[in-house]
């Protein structure tokens, strides 16, 4: 009984071209519930292919995806989205900039619904949406019918996190949702991140580029290369796991003794 | 004053244009073009309704339903057979001026003489004080239609699909159904003021929408400009007063001696400046903060 199982999937962008590159590559994962995985690879090891493959952004070529065991492989976007909450690595693609806080919290809050005629911000919603916001104190309790657009990065990551989490998703997908803030940013994001999830108990998957994020957080550590699993592990297992541990690991696995500059240097 | 009333007047039959194309620029974030065979479909649906014998405000309501069809085309060209935006509205025009000439059977249809909806009061006041009074009714409903509509789940979903899809679907809403009905929505309002406009001139012209969306993006830009973008009320305020505003500019240059056949040179200047002033504007600062 898993909350997440993903059996052997593919996908191959551009087939059939010169750019034709095979992205997943029989990637097999299952999550039990309240399992909070950091997924750490190279450039082009398939981490966001597999979090879009999950989300539905596109269909993939071959295998299954079960969500709290129903078969969402052939689901749409937008039919998944009722058991998915998603963190983007770009904080303007989380909230709606035009819109206020309120108006976002509050389509969010029917995520997975069908859209009806009732009023969409309504005024008894708006203690429930003050209570929320508070746990990220950045004060935005107060600032409610404010236009999303005037908040900075940080706080926007930080929105969306609590959009994503507003109505209790199966599975919660992160990814690299840090990476484009300031060292300081990103550590009170992880850290509100790292409270919502162990409140609500929430099976999450986090992609980081950061060695160091990937071992601090969450109970379970894997590693992509070229479109599969290649490390696996339970944090229990390696209470002292170091940078240099996950390069060994890496190294076993793959064979590949050089990672991306990137992880290398993170 | 009577031709500050009728210049009011004007600017209210046409601010049903303005919201609509408000809707499909602004809230769907794409540039419909469908919108210049819209504007004659609503007047030739209404002069054929009203030649017919029937009531002046079922040929309203027609012309709407037209409106509305024609918006489900261009949504479905460009949802689901995902042609790019500006080319389903280009070929929904093109496509809709042999409809028009279909409806009307031929280029021009006159209905001078003939009831329409300014009648009914044009028996208690001057044909002025009855068009203002139809504008000022119909804008009025369109308005608060809209109002309320776009604070709705619903609604609010459509503002959001043009605001950003991607959250929107990872809300769980499908874009192409928001897009679509958003599109429904503008052409039915922009064939409304076809309708208006064709009862008030006592007649319809095939060739009558060319240039409307430049005309209604000036109504829209203009109204931003002056009277601010601050909140959704705002701005849908903004769209109706910008599109009386326009009016009036245009009944200005007219009355200083301006040769009419200029005016749609002017209106593309107008508005290509009113497009270019964010740019323009930052490189303003750009030089002040250098000196």
């Amino acid at each position: 009984m898993h909350m997440i199982e993903i059996n052997a999937i593919e996908k191959t962008f551009n087939p059939g071209s010169v750019n034709q590159k095979r992205a997943l590559n029989g990637l097999s994962l299952q999550l039990d519930e309240g399992d909070f995985v950091t997924v750490i690879g190279g450039n082009g090891a398939g981490k966001s292919t597999m979090l879009n493959a999950i989300a539905g952004v596109f269909p993939v070529d071959k295998g299954e995806i079960f969500i709290n065991n129903i078969n969402v492989t052939k689901l749409p976007e937008h039919k998944r989205a009722a058991y998915i909450g998603r963190v983007f690595q770009d904080p303007m693609m989380g909230t709606c900039a035009h819109m206020q806080i309120e108006e976002n919290l509050s389509m969010a809050s029917r995520r997975g619904q069908r859209p009806g005629l009732r009023w969409s911000a309504r005024a008894k919603d708006r203690e429930f949406f003050k209570k929320r916001l508070s746990i990220l104190g950045l004060g935005l309790e107060e600032r409610l019918t404010d236009r999303v657009g005037l908040l900075s990065g940080g706080q926007r990551q930080a929105l969306t996190l609590l959009m994503a989490t507003l109505k209790r998703p199966d599975v919660l997908l992160l990814d690299e949702h840090t990476a484009a803030l300031d060292p300081k940013t990103a550590a009170k994001v992880l850290e509100i991140t790292d409270q919502i999830v162990q409140e609500n108990n929430l099976t999450t998957i986090m992609i980081t580029h950061n060695m160091r994020d990937a071992i601090a957080h969450g109970n379970r550590l894997v590693m992509l290369d070229s479109g599969r699993v290649a490390v696996d592990i339970k944090k229990a297992d390696y209470p002292n796991l170091s940078v240099q541990d996950l390069l060994k690991m890496f190294e076993k696995a793959s064979g590949d003794a050089i990672l991306s500059d990137g992880l290398l240097l993170s | 004053m009577e031709l500050v009333l009728s210049t009011v007047a004007q600017g209210l039959l046409w601010a049903v244009l303005a919201i609509g194309l408000f809707i499909t620029f602004r809230i769907l974030d794409v540039a419909d073009l469908t919108i210049e065979g819209t504007y004659p479909l609503g007047a030739a649906i209404a002069v054929m309704t009203i030649s017919g014998g029937q009531s002046p405000l079922l040929a309203i309501c027609f012309a709407f339903l037209g409106g509305c069809v024609a918006g489900a085309v261009t949504g479905f060209l460009h949802t689901k057979l995902k042609i790019p935006a500006l080319l389903a509205g280009i070929l929904t025009m093109i496509g809709l001026y042999s409809v028009n000439l279909r409806i009307m059977g031929k280029a021009t249809v006159s209905i001078l003489g003939q009831n329409t909806v300014y009648s009914f009061f044009e028996e208690s006041m001057t044909k002025v004080m009855a068009t203002f009074t139809v504008g000022l009714i119909v804008t009025v409903l369109v308005w608060f239609f809209c109002y309320i509509f776009f604070g709705t789940e619903l609604g609010a979903a459509i503002r959001a699909t043009g605001d950003n899809p991607q959250m929107i679907r990872a809300q769980g809403i499908n874009t192409d159904v928001t897009i679509i009905l958003g599109l429904i929505l503008s052409n039915g309002f922009v064939a409304i003021t076809g309708a208006l406009l064709a009862q008030s001139n006592g007649y319809a012209d095939v060739g009558m929408g060319t240039g409307t969306i430049v005309t209604g993006l000036a109504s829209v830009i203009i109204g931003e400009v002056i009277f601010g973008t601050r909140s959704f009320k705002n701005w849908l305020i903004s769209v109706v007063l910008g599109s009386i505003v326009y009016r009036g500019v245009v009944a200005f240059v007219l009355w200083l001696g301006m040769n009419p056949n200029d005016l749609k040179l002017l209106t593309a200047i107008i508005v290509a400046v009113a497009l270019a002033l964010p740019l323009l504007k930052s490189r303003v600062q750009k030089l002040r903060a250098k000196v």
